[in-house]
């Protein structure tokens, strides 16, 4: 069973009902126990970096997802729920993360060129480093296809994680991963087959706990 | 690099598409779990679904099949039509919407904007406008285009913009139904204003009409039509062939 961690942040209904329709068995759940059972657990969320992450910590899920992933079980964070992997992140000031993977969460407005929008908001092409295997986890992806972003921070200094990027003038981390915990900072929920297909090969990881 | 998205929109009403739609192959014409699966797998980057019921009983049959369309299909989702309060864009995004899309309702209440922006985020509001030339301004009308508000465009989407607008829609009334190209003047104008995506409606009435819009406004982020997809007078796959053949970047 994968559970999604409800910690009160984000719409989880386009997330479940992607998860449904690719076969996985998928509970939403904000109960420790149930994050314990589960076999691989997804963080999701949109927001503000600070806030959610205060609710991970007031609401003791963030620690046991942090003790779960560390065990070896399959975790993936989505969008803002990516971002809380990171170690710290530096939206309307300086914020903690869970620190499941080295690299700090930067404002995109600095780096991008005059004429690019923030936030970054649309489909975009995944681009794979030709420096590392592919990840597993874009096993059934094609390099250049696209996926669905919007977001107006995105992860930095983590470059030896970094399993995808996207152009957005510089090359922007898409996904990151360390050991079990894997990151994707576009929707899959929302990014048509090609999103379920990542969603498909998160669901077959084997759970090492 | 960015695509630029295509967008078929769908009028909906009492649970059904309406504005006749004529597919080969698609056995419930009016259904909207059909067409939006029909679209999707056609290629389109976002589906808008507006809901042009008048009827309470129409409003929960709307609801009820945003559920249906939500849970099949994996792409971003537009809703609008009869939002007027929070508690509308509430309704709709406990549904599946990704995007609530307020128009009058913005008109009669500016506070909206805001209100949703800071509950929900910017990305997820998006600021639909129905613009006229009149007396050499661009005009806002509201009330599906029947009635000048006095209200400059301009300055209208200025202000819903600095209020926590994400997207905007400017639909021209002076090219829509036309099908004379979109307005590329008006849109000029809207893109110079602001620096939130900005989606063209209103006058395509073939692919050159899509070509000609991206390439003379290389700020516009998406193209949305209606009966030209509804009615196959343009297939969205063909569209994305031609635009990626002239240079411009589309997800194929």
């Amino acid at each position: 069973m994968i559970a999604i961690v409800d910690y009160g942040v984000g719409n989880l209904f386009s997330l479940t009902s992607s998860l449904r329709a690719i076969g996985a068995d998928v509970t939403v759940t904000g109960q420790a126990e149930v994050l314990r059972q589960a076999e691989k657990l997804i963080l999701p969320g949109v927001g503000a970096f600070g806030d959610a992450a205060d609710l991970l910590r007031r609401s003791g899920l963030g620690q046991i997802v942090v003790e779960e992933a560390e065990k070896g079980k399959p975790l993936l964070g989505i969008c803002l729920g990516m971002q809380l992997l990171f170690d710290r992140s530096f939206e309307y000031g300086e914020h903690p993360g869970l620190g499941l993977i080295p690299g700090d969460v930067v404002s995109m407005a600095p780096v991008v060129p005059a004429g690019y929008k923030v936030p970054h908001i649309g489909w975009n092409a995944l681009h794979f480093p030709a420096s590392r295997p592919k990840s597993r986890l874009f096993q059934y992806v094609e390099e250049g296809q696209c996926v669905y972003f919007v977001h107006s921070y995105y992860a930095d200094r983590c470059a030896p994680y970094v399993t995808a990027t996207a152009e957005y003038g510089p090359e922007l981390t898409a996904a990151a991963e360390r050991g079990n915990v894997y990151g994707v900072q576009f929707h899959p929920e929302k990014s048509g087959d090609v999103g379920l297909a990542i969603l498909r090969a998160f669901c077959e990881m084997e759970d090492a706990t | 690099m960015i695509t630029k998205r295509i967008i078929p929109c769908l009028d909906v009403k009492d649970g059904r598409v309406v504005k006749g739609v004529n597919f080969l192959g698609l056995h419930d014409v009016s259904s909207p779990v059909s067409l939006a699966k029909y679209y999707s797998d056609s290629g389109a980057d976002e589906l808008v679904f507006y809901d042009i019921t008048a009827s309470a009983e129409g409003r929960a049959l709307f609801t009820d099949i945003l559920v249906e369309v939500a849970s099949t299909i994996f792409i971003p989702l537009t809703v609008g039509g009869g939002i007027n309060t929070v508690e509308d864009f509430d309704r709709v995004l406990k549904c599946g919407a990704d995007k609530v899309s307020v128009n009058s309702g913005a008109i009669r209440d500016p506070s909206l904007i805001a209100a949703a922006a800071k509950k929900y985020g910017d990305q997820c509001v998006v600021l639909s406008v129905d613009a006229k030339r009149v007396a050499g301004q661009y005009r806002v009308f509201a009330k599906g285009g029947r009635e000048d508000t006095g209200l400059d465009a301009i300055e209208w989407i200025k202000r819903g913009v600095q209020s926590g607008a994400g997207e905007i829609v400017l639909n021209s009334i002076d090219t829509d139904g036309v099908k004379g190209g979109f307005d590329l003047d008006m849109l000029a104008a809207v893109c110079d204003a602001v620096q939130v995506p900005v989606i063209a409606s209103g006058g395509a009435g073939g692919i050159d009409d899509f070509v000609r819009l991206f390439q003379a406004l290389p700020k516009v982020d998406a193209g949305l039509a209606a009966s030209i997809f509804h009615f196959g007078e343009v297939s969205i796959p063909n569209l994305k062939q031609a635009l990626h053949a002239q240079g411009i970047n589309v997800r194929l």
